[in-house]
């Protein structure tokens, strides 16, 4: 049983040592990741999905419950914690969708039964986070970006059921943040999110943030936060309804967004 | 000495791969050989010649058929790298044959896939990958961990026994295990002249007329007629 993740601090791009030399996560921690474009995060994400033993450019070592990850983790998949979605991660499989989750599934499941409702969760699921419903015979490369990152998602977290998920800026892609946030949390993992993205950065427990590929402070969402939180989602809300209505082909008017002013 | 030979795909990473062998290698404090089969054109052995100062070598296969042209030349290649000093002998291939595979019996045979090529490349890629000791796979970040988790269970399917290895081959991560073994690959021995044991191809070829399609399996273009093809020369006739 995975319990905890612990990063032990390397070095900067500059060889200097991080400020922050330890970052303990706990099972059910949601964490954001925040810096400048450039300053590391996507190589921490990498570090720890490669379980870095001060073998990578950083030198940082990543622990699981205490102690160095047994080498199954890295040489088989199915063993592997960490589910890792990027920017670049994509289906290639042009499978229909419900053969292709039915392959997936038969790998970490024999039970028939087992099988199709993990298939069914892993649907329910991904059609939450996405304005437009996945049919499981549309064909994998057919769908949209928003459909095919909530579909990760989904299968990572239900189907691959990793205690661990990483997701690298996701956001950009279409999908109803808030709630995946809530879906997500209903799931006892650590999910790591690298984020521009306010909204996701202040619904997470702390975020670290990271400078000249340093991770310089953690930073715990305190009460003021998480007040403005509230504020921040109605906004985005807002936006969204206009973003929308601007889809529909719709005129907009001044009093778009009086609710939020 | 040890030899591993190298094949899969073309632009699946075998270079990176082997560029990262090739460090932890030396690093070891061993010497390398490094020589590079292909159709016609490679650049590597000059690559690697340059980032390394390791004798490196290559051979346009032409005419012959990749995988041919390897069982020719290397009898005269695993001499030459013994003259050479070399401790272990990286063969990288053409890579490009569904049908046959370049490894032998007393090499270590390693096919590179990329995660990229799609679920059912293990399904087609034939004795390449199933009688190969290691499949490294590369571009794992790229692909859906399902489709990693899918590529790894066909390659099982395909080729129970081989070892996989998956492989970050940018930051040279998951190396480590290839290196150890190379080094516990069988030792082939060579005697006071220079001549090495006989290395026999592991696979049957398809069927044909050429004494390899035929079933003579021995390294060397002595033990065979027909064209040949020497290390240091072109392809030429011998026989009646």
């Amino acid at each position: 049983m995975i319990e905890s993740i612990t990063i032990l601090g390397g070095h900067g791009k500059d060889g200097t040592p991080e400020p922050v030399d330890r970052i303990d996560l706990r099972m059910g921690d949601v964490v954001s990741v925040v810096g400048p474009t450039g300053s590391g995060k996507t190589t921490l994400i990498n570090d720890l999905e490669l379980f870095a033993h001060a073998n990578t450019p950083t030198g940082r070592k990543v622990l699981i419950n205490g102690k160095r990850p047994p080498v199954e983790y890295r040489d088989d998949p199915a063993h592997n914690p960490i589910a890792l979605i990027t920017q670049h991660t994509s289906f290639l499989s042009d499978l229909p969708v419900g053969e292709f989750l039915t392959t997936h599934a038969r790998i970490r499941s024999s039970d028939h039964r087992a099988v199709e409702d993990a298939i069914e969760r892993t649907l329910a699921f991904a059609n939450q986070l996405t304005g437009e419903p996945v049919a499981t015979e549309t064909r994998m490369t057919e769908l949209s970006g928003g459909q095919t990152r909530a579909l990760l998602i989904a299968d990572a977290a239900i189907i691959c059921n990793t205690p661990i998920v990483l997701l690298d800026e996701v956001e950009n892609a279409g999908i109803h943040r808030t709630r995946a946030l809530e879906l997500l949390r209903q799931h006892r993992k650590i999910f790591i999110f690298v984020t521009h993205d306010p909204r996701i950065a202040l619904l997470s427990d702390f975020r670290i943030v990271m400078q000249g590929g340093r991770v310089t402070r953690l930073l715990h969402t305190d009460d003021v936060e998480k007040r403005l939180s509230i504020k921040v989602s109605k906004l985005d809300d807002a936006l969204s309804r206009l973003r929308e209505k601007l889809r529909q082909g719709l005129q907009l008017s001044e009093h778009e967004l009086e609710e939020v002013a | 000495m040890k030899l591993a030979i190298c094949a899969g795909p073309a632009t699946t990473g075998k270079t990176s791969v082997l560029r990262h062998i090739t460090r932890k290698v030396l690093d070891d404090g061993l010497g390398v050989g490094f020589l590079k089969i292909d159709v016609q054109f490679a650049e590597e052995d000059v690559q690697m010649t340059r980032e390394f100062g390791i004798p490196a070598r290559k051979v346009y296969s032409g005419e012959l058929c990749p995988d041919h042209c390897n069982v020719m030349v290397l009898g005269d290649a695993l001499q030459w790298a013994h003259k050479a000093g070399c401790d272990v002998l990286l063969v990288e291939t053409a890579g490009l044959c569904l049908r046959c595979s370049p490894y032998v019996d007393g090499g270590l045979g390693i096919v590179v896939l990329e995660a990229t090529s799609g679920m059912n490349l293990p399904l087609k890629v034939g004795p390449m990958l199933s009688l190969a000791d290691i499949a490294v796979v590369t571009k794992i970040d790229r692909v859906s961990q399902a489709e990693r988790e899918v590529f790894r269970a066909r390659i099982q399917d395909v080729a129970p026994c081989v070892k996989i290895r998956e492989v970050n081959a940018l930051h040279g991560i998951g190396i480590d295990p290839l290196v150890t073994q190379i080094a516990d690959a069988p030792e082939i021995d060579f005697d006071d002249s220079g001549r090495h044991d006989s290395l026999l191809l592991r696979g049957n070829p398809p069927v044909g007329t050429c004494t390899i399609c035929v079933g003579k399996k021995e390294i060397g273009w002595q033990s065979h007629f027909g064209v040949v093809r020497p290390l240091e020369n072109q392809a030429f006739y011998r026989g009646e």
